[in-house]
Order: C-alpha cells, then sequence, then structure tokens
C-alpha cells in the first residue's frame, strides 16, 4: 500500500477529528505534526478518538480493518504516534502485513458459529 | 440488542418496536421475527469480525445507533470440579467478551452524535454468590468492573454506561435449574417472587430515557437484592 493512499486516508480522518474538536484542538495536515508526547497537541482522550477516526477511514476508504492501538504500538522504543509521518508508517506497515496474511475464515456476518 | 431471538431480548424487542424503537437485534440464530422495524443479524457476539461487519452495516444504512442492549449470555450449572473448561471459556466469550465487543463498536458510533445509552445484562448471582454458578457470576461479575469503568472512559462522549441484574425469570436460561433451586434462590431476595420481564424493561426504560444522562456506571439489582 503506499504512503500517499494511507496519507489521503489519515487527512480524512483529520478532516472529521478537526470538525469535533475545538478551535484550539484543530490538527494540521502536515508530516511533521506532532501528535502525542512532547509538544505533542493531543491529550490522551484526543488521542483515543483520532485513532478511532484514523481506523475507520482507513477500513472505509482502503478497505483493511486494522487495530492501531494494539500491544505492539504500545511498547514500541518510538511511538508510532508521535507524529504524522511516523503514524503514517506504521498504517502502511500494519496493512502491508494485513495484505500478507492469510484470508481470515469466517468474516461473513451471515456464518454462523458453533 | 444482543442475543435477540428468544428469552428476555426476544421480550425486549418486541417490547421496544411496540413503542415505536427502530430495532437492530442479534443473535446465534436467525430470527423467526418478522416487522417493519426489526432488522436481524445472525452473529455471534465473540467473534470480533462478525461484530464490526455489523455495526459497518448499521452505520451505513442508519448513520447512528442510539441504545445498545447487551443481553446476549449463557449459562451452565456445574459444580466448579465437573466444570470443563471448553464450558467455562464459552460463558466467558459470549458473556463478557461478548458484552466488550458489542460496547467497543456501538460507542464508536455513538460518539460522533455525542449520545448514547448502553445496558449490560448482569445478574443476581453476582451478590448472592450461588453456588453452581461460579464461570456465569465470575463472567458477569467481569461485566459489572466493566460496566463502571466503561461509564468513566465514555462520559466524556455523551455516553451512559449502566447494568440491570435480573433475579430468575422464566426463560430458557434457567429452564434446566431444579424448581427447588430457584424456590432457594427466590428466597434470599428481599422481595422473594420470580422476576417478570417487564421488571426488566423498567430499569432499562430508566436508564436510556433522556433525562438519564446523569446516571451512569450504576447497576440495578431486581427483586431488592
Amino acid at each position: 500500500m503506499s504512503n500517499e493512499k494511507v496519507s489521503a486516508a489519515i487527512y480524512k480522518a483529520i478532516d472529521a477529528f478537526n470538525e469535533q474538536s475545538g478551535k484550539n484542538h484543530q490538527l494540521k495536515k502536515s508530516p511533521t505534526t506532532i501528535l502525542f508526547g512532547k509538544g505533542g497537541q493531543l491529550d490522551s482522550l484526543a488521542l483515543v478518538s483520532f485513532i478511532v477516526e484514523v481506523e475507520e477511514k482507513i477500513t472505509d476508504d482502503l478497505g483493511v480493518s486494522i487495530a492501531l492501538a494494539d500491544e505492539r504500538a504500545l511498547s514500541q522504543k518510538n511511538s508510532p504516534f508521535l507524529t504524522l509521518q511516523t503514524l503514517t508508517q506504521y498504517v502502511s506497515l500494519l496493512i502491508d502485513e494485513h495484505e500478507r496474511r492469510p484470508q481470515q475464515q469466517a468474516s461473513s456476518i451471515g456464518e454462523r458459529q458453533q | 440488542m444482543s442475543g435477540s431471538s428468544k428469552g428476555i431480548g426476544r421480550y425486549l424487542v418486541e417490547y421496544y418496536l411496540a413503542k415505536g424503537y427502530l430495532v437492530v437485534g442479534c443473535s446465534r440464530s436467525d430470527s423467526s421475527l418478522q416487522h417493519e422495524n426489526y432488522r436481524h443479524f445472525p452473529v455471534n457476539v465473540s467473534h470480533e469480525i462478525q461484530v464490526k461487519e455489523m455495526f459497518v452495516q448499521i452505520y451505513r444504512d442508519y448513520g447512528r445507533l442510539d441504545v445498545l442492549l447487551n443481553n446476549a449470555g449463557i449459562a451452565s450449572m456445574n459444580h466448579i470440579l465437573l466444570t470443563p473448561v471448553e464450558t467455562a471459556r464459552s460463558i466467558l466469550e459470549t458473556n463478557f467478551i461478548g458484552t466488550f465487543l458489542l460496547c467497543r463498536e456501538a460507542a464508536k458510533l455513538m460518539r460522533k452524535r455525542k449520545f448514547g445509552r448502553i445496558v449490560n445484562l448482569a445478574s443476581v448471582a453476582v451478590p448472592l454468590k450461588l453456588e453452581g454458578e461460579a464461570v456465569y457470576a465470575a463472567s458477569k461479575a467481569a461485566i459489572l468492573s466493566f460496566t463502571q469503568i466503561a461509564a468513566k472512559e465514555l462520559a466524556s462522549f455523551g455516553i451512559t454506561v449502566n447494568a440491570v441484574g435480573p433475579t430468575p425469570i422464566h426463560t430458557d436460561l434457567i429452564k434446566a435449574i431444579p424448581e427447588e433451586k430457584i424456590e432457594r434462590l427466590i428466597s434470599l431476595q428481599t422481595i422473594p417472587r420470580v422476576g417478570k420481564l417487564e421488571d426488566v424493561s423498567n430499569v432499562i426504560d430508566f436508564f436510556i430515557q433522556p433525562e438519564s444522562n446523569f446516571i451512569t456506571g450504576q447497576v440495578i439489582y431486581l427483586g431488592g437484592v
């Protein structure tokens, strides 16, 4: 998956996030925008909202369901949530891994279990 | 509404349809209920992909979700020394993981409109510490802790999370339990009678009404337990 497509989806997530946020919490669409941590624009609750928006836009636009805040993301030495650039790279990595994985079974909601 | 095809769930679906709600239900099996305002999804509530796909459909077709009633639950009365691990896993998966997954996905939709009401089904088996119900009660205790913490985490999104703990009600869930055990259990209640389905909808009505926007993280047990 190209970084451009991922960036476009993340920028859409920023639009949705900014719509719901106050004037003082608007995110800029720039790779260098610091999201979370020292100098970051998001507090922990805002980060949760932003991650949910990004996951939704990735699913809607790129057809891939990913979980951004998994244990691996939270345990990384360099947080993927530091800047928009690190986030874009991490999302691209997750999508590549997802596409290399064998098809998940029983994904249809119509399929019965047990 | 999870667990909507029978028991308390089926009753609640019909109750809220009669009140004019548009109701989406899910259960492992198909539903025999036919109503212009009812939509059914055959879903295993502990299956993440199925649950996510259901909520994607809800958002695409309706654009919003106001209320989630987490009713799906299974029980298996047994002494812990005789309980197979697969039975324990199955109870925890359906009762707790199912509640968690539906809360998570529902809250993602509800936060868009900064409004939501989530009501989880607890049980008097927790405060009464019923012998023979160790795993079932543990799954419901997990739901209680989850309800109280979810209430805090979701409050800023305008979402309330509460629980109702029914006493025994004559549904499939307790049909295998001997009558004398039900009688003994009922004698432990402050008001010693079998619960009615209306007792459950009465508490849910209270939790989901617009005026209850200051009520969250609470559990109401029926029968004065």
